[in-house]
């Protein structure tokens, strides 16, 4: 499938094919199937967009997490001693247990950044409204997205306004203060906006019921991805029971 | 003509400060009228007690015909009567730019399908259907005031209440604003420091000082120069000699 496709896929389509295949990374069993996993995600994300250098980036926040299996696994599966570390054993079990299951959390980010990190979030949280996901959730989702970037533009004002000012932060007593302040100030903006928004919608009349606008069509490309999709959740089941 | 609204000697107090005391007003059918007044005068109060968003300590308020005071007095008036607000960051919550505006109407018992279809009449009729599927929060400052503005109208209000709706505005988009509301048939309220504006929009002028609405004037003087002035109907022209003393030195 081509970028281009790629990029016409509906949020819809785009969770639950995520969600099928992260499902189907997850029944892998096995470092061969684990690296092949890889594999395909790999190029299912950059097919979707990612040039490798951003995607190396995003990856090692994940990969960073897998190193504390690597530190522990080993020390508490029991099998096979490679080594020892004074009172405790570091087995192969483990170290292999832990690189499969690295495989398979790597594969699974790819594939979370290849068809949801590609998409504008608001898009995915329409999209989850029209999978009827639990409405109150979706609209937590939608309203986080909503007004967490103006909350972020506004503590972003306020920090640059200290700098213009000759702020330099550090660990000093004023700095602190001062980053005290500006966080108390942005939690007491974020309230009053809330009640400013909650007014709003009174003055709307809200009774509960929010708008979500008609889905798109699901098109050929959603059927062609959604086929391969299936193909891909087969061919794991399969590899798994064998 | 019937009265939209009638205040009399509302008292409200904001934190330490008495914003309103004694403040009377009658807004007319039809009419279009300029709140004006210096920073922190209480207008924007004003505006909110008008639906019920402050509540008066004292005085009578009478929205329609009806006495109104609690929570349930103000929600047939709410049916009624848009508020813009300030910032539109507060008034757009909604994903995008057509769910937003067809929350109102969804809001007045209109199936999902009939709201949609209100939003979308709504959105092109004010010129905005461009922007029916953008995201309202990466909208432009401009966008997203028009925009918060077709999520009133959608709602056919009979009384618009605006503030400062051409407030940080640049020239386009404020040409734009003025445009679309003075096609507008609603009854108005505006507060605004936008002294050209007003004179375009409104028909009356009101003061708000000292906790208090005294009629006002928005005029010219003939002095050559096309200087705009609002103030209250019992003020001296000192402006005037002010201004004859600079121009004689």
């Amino acid at each position: 499938m081509s970028r281009d496709h790629l990029a016409s896929l509906d949020p819809r389509t785009r969770l639950l094919g995520a969600f099928a295949l992260v499902l189907a990374v997850l029944s892998v069993d096995g470092p061969a199937a684990g690296l092949l996993a890889v594999a395909a995600s790999f190029a299912l994300a950059l097919a979707a967009g990612w040039r490798p250098a951003a995607l190396a980036r995003r990856l090692v926040h994940v990969e960073g997490i897998m190193a504390a299996l690597f530190l522990v696994l080993p020390f508490t599966t029991p099998g096979t001693a490679l080594f020892h570390l004074g009172p405790l054993a570091a087995t192969s079990d483990g170290l292999l247990l832990a690189f499969g299951l690295m495989l398979r959390v790597t594969a699974s980010a790819l594939i979370v950044l290849a068809l949801l990190a590609t998409v504008e979030p608001v898009r995915l949280g329409q999209a989850l409204a029209r999978l009827r996901a639990p409405m109150r959730l979706v609209q937590l989702l939608l309203l986080v997205l909503r007004y967490g970037a103006l909350l972020r533009a506004e503590l972003r004002r306020m920090r640059e306004a200290a700098r213009a000012r000759g702020f330099r932060g550090g660990l000093s007593i004023h700095a602190l203060r001062s980053f005290g302040w500006l966080a108390g100030m942005t939690l007491v903006r974020a309230l009053e906006r809330a009640e400013r928004v909650e007014e709003g919608m009174r003055l709307r009349l809200w009774q509960g019921a929010l708008p979500v606008a008609a889905p798109g069509r699901l098109g050929r490309v959603d059927a062609g991805f959604a086929m391969g999709v299936l193909a891909a959740l087969l061919a794991a089941l399969a590899g798994g029971r064998s | 003509m019937s009265t939209v609204f009638a205040l009399e000697g509302i008292v409200l107090q904001r934190g330490a400060s008495r914003v309103l005391d004694g403040a009377d007003l009658r807004v007319e059918q039809g009419e279009r009228l300029a709140l004006v007044g210096a920073n922190g005068a209480g207008k924007t109060t004003l505006l909110r007690a008008l639906v019920g968003l402050e509540k008066p300590l004292a005085g009578r308020l009478v929205a329609f015909g009806r006495p109104a005071a609690d929570e349930a007095d103000f929600r047939p008036v709410r049916r009624r009567v848009g508020l813009l607000f300030q910032d539109p960051d507060d008034q757009l919550f909604c994903p995008t730019v057509l769910e937003d505006v067809a929350f109102g109407p969804l809001n007045l018992g209109e199936t999902p399908q009939a709201a949609f279809a209100t939003a979308r009449a709504t959105l092109d009729r004010l010129g905005l259907d461009h922007l029916a599927d953008r995201i309202t929060h990466r909208l432009s400052g401009g966008e997203k005031r028009l925009v918060a503005l077709a999520g009133l109208l959608a709602m056919a209000p009979e009384v618009l209440l605006l503030d400062e709706p051409t407030n940080a505005l640049d020239d386009a988009n404020r040409a734009r604003m003025l445009e679309l509301v003075a096609g507008l048939a609603a009854t108005m309220v505006i507060v605004s420091h936008d002294r050209l504006a007003l004179e375009r929009l409104a028909t009356r002028a009101v003061v708000l000082q000292g906790g208090r609405l005294e009629p006002a004037t928005i005029h010219r003087h003939p002095t050559g120069q096309p200087t705009l002035h609002i103030h209250g109907l019992d003020d001296d022209h000192r402006h005037e000699l002010e201004l004859a003393a600079r121009t004689g030195s």
